[in-house]
């Protein structure tokens, strides 16, 4: 049977919705029990939201002043003493368990699978290779764990209403001195985080400036979206590279997504394509953005982005 | 410091569209253009602006894959690399063993620091990096977008889904680079011609005692499932029209 632990990412007050994607990912092998692990300094809250959540046997919390700000190198130990008796270890492939949870597969002596796009059975699982030009069935071998990284984009959040027993887990595990948080610098903004959210207004280099890319705002503001962008806008500085949306940036799923003056190069496209709804806005009819799109527009975006932004007003 | 080490991967060019061989065994690589790793080339370019600040001696660029990879090493010592390691080596290593490799080779080299792209953009796993700090015990800083060295420690800004991390690493230490790190240099005529007589060693991989670890196997290989091409609509009051209509504004 398979006992899975899945690593909660958290930011010391809520719970990261790519946590409850993995959980998603873990109910569809069979017969899962499921588990959570909280790991940072002052965890109730964020633990009893971990609790809520479907088809979680237990929450196990382990609380250390140095476990926040999340460092991997310090959570990477302490997740392999949790890790003793579960045959699958998942966290999410976002930038906080593409970093942890290799060194966590190290540690364990196993090779990681990487961004598990669907369950083929309990240690079969299909992942996306070459910016998504390819798909890969992957088999772990069924006498080690397996460790593993989960592609958000892939899963619906798993729904709420359980009420999952909380554990204060013991561990025992050297933690290194030799990384230390030293500071996040976020961009602070009241827009929806990527990752989260339902609707998304990205703009690529056709913008043309960072000022320009007010209309991107302003029409994200209008419908309540967060704010993405291609690789050639941050590369130009428009804007900073979390708003990156691609193959190397953050790989996205929200119920529509606004692609407005990005071509749509196969590195961006495969960070979206398991969006709801795709709107793409481009003055180049050929461009390959179209040949995703649900609804296209052909057009100057300088005319057409306020024009919109006022219709949705 | 005195020596970085710098991983090459051998990886099909960026600007390639892969294709799935019809009967599922892998992609075509065949008479597809092959490259440095994008993110390799980053990281080699960071080495080389180091040791040309004065802050080490020696940039050495390695490689782990099929004598094919000589023609990326040499790239690499064109771009100003001081000597080149091949690790020859049959198919595709997994990662473990690749970390392994490099482990030895940080043994025999006394390296200071590794610096290896944060992903390959063929098998886009992100791994190898973060295994190779686990198996040596040292700080890993992944996703680097700015690296400044004072004495023995580094700090290190990391772009993260929230904004920009900075952590402090003690060295030695594995930094893994993004995009906005740098941008690498073209690499000139006269550059080549001296990158010849560079010293390139081959290494069999089976020399160096490296195990592998536990295969995951690659079973079948398929494209993606396609989005169906949607309709154009003729003006903002369409797309309005459009998004309502589906109940999404």
């Amino acid at each position: 049977m398979a006992k899975i632990l899945i690593i909660a990412e958290h930011d010391g007050t809520s719970l990261n919705p790519s946590t409850a994607k993995c959980v998603a990912c873990a109910t569809s092998i069979d017969g899962a029990e499921i588990d959570i692990a909280v790991l940072g300094a002052s965890i109730a809250d964020v633990a009893a939201q971990a609790a809520e959540l479907g088809s979680v046997a237990r929450v196990l919390t382990v609380e250390n002043e140095q476990n926040t700000p999340a460092v991997a190198a310090i959570l990477a130990p302490q997740i392999v003493s949790l890790a003793d008796g579960y045959s699958h270890v998942f966290g999410p492939s976002t930038a906080f368990g593409k970093d942890l949870m290799p060194r966590v597969s190290a540690l364990l002596g196993v090779n990681q699978i990487s961004d598990i796009m669907s369950v083929e059975g309990s240690h079969e699982f299909k992942r996306p290779i070459y910016a998504g030009n390819a798909v890969v069935t992957v088999k772990a071998p069924a006498d080690h764990p397996v460790v593993a990284t989960v592609r958000t984009a892939s899963y619906q959040a798993a729904g709420g209403g359980n009420s999952a027993a909380v554990e204060a887990a013991g561990i025992d595990a050297e933690l290194p001195s030799h990384t230390r948080f030293v500071e996040l610098q976020s961009g602070a903004s009241d827009r929806p985080d990527l990752q989260a959210a339902a609707k998304v207004v990205s703009g690529g280099r056709a913008l043309g400036s960072e000022e320009n890319f007010e209309l991107i705002y302003k029409l994200a503001d209008t419908i309540g979206a967060g704010v993405g962008s291609s690789r050639a806008a941050v590369d130009a500085g428009y804007v900073p590279p979390e708003t990156q949306v691609g193959q190397t940036g953050q790989i996205i799923a929200p119920d529509l997504y606004m692609a407005i003056g990005i071509s749509g190069a196969i590195q961006h496209v495969t960070g979206i394509k398991d969006a709801g709804t795709i709107v793409a806005i481009n003055k180049d009819e050929e461009a390959p953005i179209f040949e995703i799109a649900d609804f296209g527009l052909v057009g100057d975006l300088f005319a057409i982005v306020p024009e919109l932004t006022e219709a949705l007003g | 410091m005195d020596k970085i080490l710098v991983g090459l991967k051998r990886a099909v060019d960026y600007n390639v569209r892969v294709q799935v061989r019809s009967d599922g065994s892998g992609v075509e690589t065949d008479g597809v253009k092959m490259s440095i790793n994008p993110f390799d080339e980053i990281a080699l370019e960071e080495a080389l602006q180091i040791r040309e600040r004065g802050e080490a001696n020696e940039v050495v660029v390695v490689s782990i894959g099929t004598s094919d990879a000589q023609q990326q090493l040499r790239t690499g010592l064109a771009m100003g690399a001081d000597r080149a390691i091949l690790v020859e080596a049959e198919g595709t290593p997994d990662t473990l063993s690749i970390a392994r490799t490099f482990m030895a080779l940080i043994e025999r080299e006394n390296a200071d620091l590794v610096i290896l792209g944060k992903q390959a953009i063929d098998d886009d796993n992100s791994q190898t990096g973060q295994v190779l700090a686990a198996i040596w015990g040292r700080p890993q800083a992944t996703f680097a977008s700015e690296v400044v060295f004072k004495g023995d420690t580094a700090t290190v800004t990391r772009e993260v889904d929230s904004g920009l991390e900075i952590l402090e690493i003690d060295l030695p230490a594995v930094i893994t680079v993004d995009l906005r790190l740098n941008e690498p240099r073209y690499v000139k005529l006269p550059d080549i011609m001296k990158a010849k007589k560079k010293p390139l060693d081959t290494i069999a991989l089976t020399d160096l005692g490296v195990e592998p670890g536990p295969q995951i196997e690659e079973t079948t290989y398929e494209p993606p499932a396609g989005r169906q091409k949607g309709i154009m609509v003729d003006d903002v009051a369409g797309l309005v029209a459009a998004l309502k209509d589906k109940g999404l504004v």
